[in-house]
């Protein structure tokens, strides 16, 4: 990557110029979260008020804190989203494996029926889901928010793509060792995967600690609200106009994932790529 | 293994995700055509079987074909201005500029965070006579003006937090693809004396055409499929004019509880979806051609 741009990088003041249109940017695109830090850190005279004698305070986060159960919610998405997680990797890990490594009547028509999800999401089918988790009476539940999504299309397609990269050999010498095709799966094919599952695992948890529609509609109580729609539920409803207090609650539910994205940067940005990159 | 255990092997494998993939994505699509032709049980009257008036009344909707044309042109605003984004991004932070760290961290941010949390930033950002915006616009003298409360603006300054929101993202896939296009390339182009300019129209954009389709199939679907942010900063007002199709979904099966009527629209939604489909097949079979 070294010479990547190599003899076409821009010199001089083209240069000079491209760096300062990258940076202006580069600021512009960061501003909107440098304001809500601000607000957030100071008291709600300041929020609007840009002066470097302005108080730092933690107080907007300990009303925020304490003014919605955000514990509960908090844990609400942890479950949901390990949930999903574990459900995943184990449906599309079986799943993946069959299409890659077995012959079987159906099997293209059974693909393409999986990738028909890619186009048509449980996001866009609510109506439908809503009327099915009524009917099987687990509506306003946290396995209801995941359970649309636990086979997942895009994991089987991704995982189908690594699993063929793995060389024939390998399966057979497990084979002959005296390995079930499911010990191979857990010996051979997972291990190699790795690079896979993780790059999955990061996209995947941060789409469901993201996710909010289907929640707003599938939840009803503070026992099964992630934190998304316990944040809309409490900036939507007793809380004025006080943004110092919104900013705050803002950040408190997007920081964990904030933390873990500014920790695993280059980690998150792979993952992406390699998600994205079929 | 013979041939008949190995067939049954593989279908186990498959039933667990085969069960829910059916539960939750074939059969709802098919109910909701089924649906879509009965009406919607009030009280102690069941549903009736109502042909296509779902459909006639939705043609009759003047909401429904304003929610349309928002989705089109909520679309054709969003996506050709984050995919030019991302691609400037890219090649930005693929030169080695000073604090490409920072700038790719910078541009990238916005993609980690959920939809609606930074929607309720953007709400701050455009409120009227007190967000940053204004306070901007009052240091250059321009009056005070409702972003998201006017029927003008409304729409342009939800697009405005997609654009921001989707940019980064798309950054990272023409990243990857310039990353792991050849240096030769370049060295050879220089040597015939190709500029900066034609060697990145000549060369580096058509090389970058399949991440292109990539991007743009991702961005059409997320331009349907995403609107955390409109329940947020407008509820889809003011006089419909932030309305999108998903966004009038939801609110005609879950404010007023028409699951009919919400059923006909959703297989718009469907339609919609499933010829983004069809092109991207089309396109993809091309492509295959060419290499």
């Amino acid at each position: 990557m070294a010479a990547a741009t190599g003899v076409y990088a821009p010199q001089g003041l083209a240069r000079a110029l491209e760096t300062l249109g990258a940076w202006v940017l580069g600021v512009l695109w960061l501003l909107p979260l440098a304001y809500a830090f601000w607000t957030a850190f100071h008291p709600s005279a300041y929020s609007t008020n840009f002066t470097l004698a302005a108080p730092l305070t933690l107080e907007n986060f300990v009303k925020a804190w304490h003014a919605a159960p955000f514990a509960r919610y908090f844990l609400n998405t942890v479950i949901l989203v390990t949930m999903v997680l574990v459900a995943q990797m184990v449906l599309v890990t079986l799943a993946a494996y069959a299409f890659a490594r077995f012959e079987f009547p159906g099997r293209n028509i059974a693909f393409g029926l999986v990738l028909v999800q890619l186009m048509i999401m449980p996001d866009v089918l609510i109506v439908e889901n809503y009327r099915t988790m009524t009917a099987l009476g687990i509506k306003d539940t946290i396995l209801s928010i995941g359970l649309p999504y636990m086979a997942s299309a895009f994991g089987i397609f991704l995982l189908r793509q690594t699993f063929k990269t793995v060389p024939r050999e390998l399966d057979e010498a497990a084979r002959i060792e005296g390995c079930s095709p499911l010990q191979t799966l857990w010996k051979v094919y997972v291990p190699l995967a790795r690079p896979t599952y993780l790059a999955y695992a990061l996209v995947s948890v941060s789409y469901h600690w993201n996710n909010f529609l289907w929640p707003l509609i599938i939840t009803n109580s503070v026992e099964s609200r992630p934190v998304t729609v316990g944040l809309q539920v409490f900036s939507s409803t007793d809380q004025g106009i006080d943004w110092s207090i919104i900013s705050a609650a803002t950040l408190l539910t997007t920081g964990p994932l904030l933390v873990a994205f500014l920790l695993f940067q280059r980690q998150f940005v792979q993952s992406f790529m390699r998600a994205g990159l079929r | 293994m013979t041939r008949s255990r190995e067939w049954l092997y593989a279908w186990l494998l498959l039933l667990p995700a085969a069960v829910l993939l059916v539960l939750f994505t074939h059969y709802p699509a098919v109910a909701n055509l089924w649906h879509s032709f009965y009406s919607t049980p009030k009280g102690s009257r069941p549903p009736a079987f109502v042909g296509l008036d779902n459909y006639r009344a939705l043609a009759d909707d003047p909401i429904f074909w304003q929610a349309l044309s928002n989705n089109f042109w909520y679309a054709l605003g969003t996506i050709p201005v984050s995919i030019a984004l991302a691609l400037l991004m890219a090649v930005w932070v693929n030169e080695r500029l000073p604090g490409r760290g920072f700038l790719r961290l910078a541009y990238f941010t916005p993609t980690v965070l959920p939809m609606i949390a930074v929607a309720n930033i953007w709400l701050f950002f455009y409120t009227p006579g007190y967000g940053l915006l204004e306070q901007a616009s009052g240091v250059f003298g321009f009056g005070s003006h409702n972003w998201l409360g006017s029927k003008s603006t409304a729409l342009a300054a939800l697009m405005l937090v997609t654009i921001w929101k989707e940019a980064g993202f798309f950054m990272i896939f023409y990243l990857a693809a310039l990353q792991s296009m050849s240096p030769h390339l370049a060295e050879a182009g220089a040597i015939e004396g190709a500029s900066r300019g034609y060697f990145f129209r000549r060369i580096t954009f058509p090389l970058l055409m399949p991440t292109t389709l990539f991007v743009l199939v991702n961005a059409v679907i997320n331009a349907f499929r995403l609107v955390d942010h409109i329940v947020v900063m407008t509820r889809g007002g003011p006089d419909n004019a932030t309305k999108l199709l998903l966004y009038y979904v939801f609110e005609i099966g879950f404010r007023y509880w028409d699951s009919s009527y919400a059923a006909a629209l959703t297989m718009v939604l469907l339609a919609l979806l499933a010829s983004v489909a069809i092109v991207q097949f089309v396109f993809l079979e091309r492509r295959t051609h060419y290499q």
